[in-house]
């Protein structure tokens, strides 16, 4: 297999592409990939400081390597989430990711510690609250990235997010006709009142495949293994389901995801519309001030029921 | 030829040579979720493995919730 541009010899097979790339080449491909993501998706300008969401593993590593060697101004937050040897692990890829890569190029990392602000780590968090792990996970990753975000005055949080995370998601949302959470499905999420950053994934466009691809050819040292938490989840036999379709007919995990996005672009101007209704619909958490539907935010009421250990 | 799989961890021996492609078949694993990789390289699908080569098969799939 030769690469498609320059005809040497091949190092990735790109079906849904109809193209076969060598290292220099994929990399080419793969920034080439995110800028457009960005301009695409008006996710940010040259001068915009960025805050990374890293977790050690390839996607967040790779996004914040990409977007390092793409020229912007992007520093990164690590949280730890008391998983035992597992964020020990990841702490320490991202730690070394930072102060290699990110040292050359003049980017921080800043820590959150679960254990230490919220008192225990994360599976503890979410059986005193009787909430499974990753959603407790999520609420806590969520809000004290947001936090930092708003805290530390960035223009934009960006997340690791791919193309499979989001046809995985868009698979369980229509599953479930859950159509209240298609609209938070923009790789691109506005800042739509104070005290909400503005939220963007600019891996979008390339598959898991691909953002491993690059992470192993670019030599970046993540954690392979899986998170002992996310075992049988439903993102992962999503994700099973729609690679085997993706391996059987090349690029409909592409058609699913961005066929969805052309679909909601024309049906309504989505950012507007989205401001709209966070405007309409959030108010400052009683407790912390971040923006919420209800009087408390989630992440609030999970931390004074994780206090008293009762389940509601 | 050697070949080292994860979630769980695991080496098995596996006669060739070998294509990657037949190699990720007899062994039942989907292409889109997994890297092959020898020597600290990436190994594409039509290339051969030799019988005293020894490949690492990588998953590329994460993810809760």
């Amino acid at each position: 297999m030769n690469c498609k541009k320059c005809h040497t010899k091949a190092v990735i097979g790109l079906p849904r592409h109809n193209a076969a790339f060598c290292k220099v080449c994929f990399n080419a491909f793969v920034r080439e990939q995110v800028a457009r993501a960005i301009k695409g998706e008006r996710m940010f300008a040259p001068q915009d400081r960025i805050l990374v969401a890293v977790s050690g593993g390839k996607d967040s590593l790779a996004l914040w390597d990409i977007l390092l060697k793409l020229g912007y101004k992007a520093d990164a937050l690590y949280v730890d989430l008391g998983i035992g040897g597992y964020s020990a692990t990841s702490r320490k890829k991202a730690v070394q990711f930072a102060e290699t890569v990110g040292a050359s190029h003049q980017a921080t990392l800043l820590t959150h510690t679960v254990q230490e602000e919220e008192g225990a780590g994360i599976r503890e968090l979410a059986m005193l609250i009787h909430r499974p792990t990753c959603s407790a996970c999520g609420t806590i990753k969520r809000y004290q990235f947001n936090r930092a975000a708003i805290a530390h005055h960035y223009d934009v949080m960006a997340t690791g997010h791919n193309l499979d995370d989001e046809a995985a998601r868009l698979l369980g949302n229509v599953l479930h006709w859950q159509e209240e959470y298609l609209d938070k499905q923009s790789p691109s999420l506005p800042a739509s009142v104070e005290g909400f950053a503005k939220k963007v994934k600019p891996l979008y466009r390339l598959s898991e495949r691909e953002v491993a691809a690059y992470a192993v050819l670019n030599r970046i040292d993540y954690i392979v293994e899986e998170c002992p938490m996310a075992k049988g989840s439903k993102m992962l036999l999503y994700k099973e389901v729609l690679n085997r379709l993706e391996t059987e007919s090349p690029g409909t995990k592409q058609a699913f995801y961005c066929g969805f996005l052309e679909k909601q672009a024309k049906a309504q101007p989505a950012a507007a519309s989205m401001a709209e209704k966070d405007q309409a619909s959030l108010r400052p958490c009683s407790t912390c001030g971040q923006p919420t539907t209800a009087e408390t935010c989630s992440y609030c009421k999970m931390m004074a029921r994780a206090k008293t250990g009762s389940p509601r | 030829m050697k070949v080292q799989l994860s979630h769980p961890e695991r080496l098995v021996e596996v006669k060739g040579p070998k294509r990657v492609k037949e190699l990720l078949r007899d062994l039942n694993l989907v292409a889109e979720a997994h890297l092959v990789i020898r020597r600290d390289e990436l190994v594409t699908e039509d290339e051969f493995l030799k019988d005293d080569d020894a490949v690492e098969i990588r998953p590329v799939i994460s993810g809760g919730s």
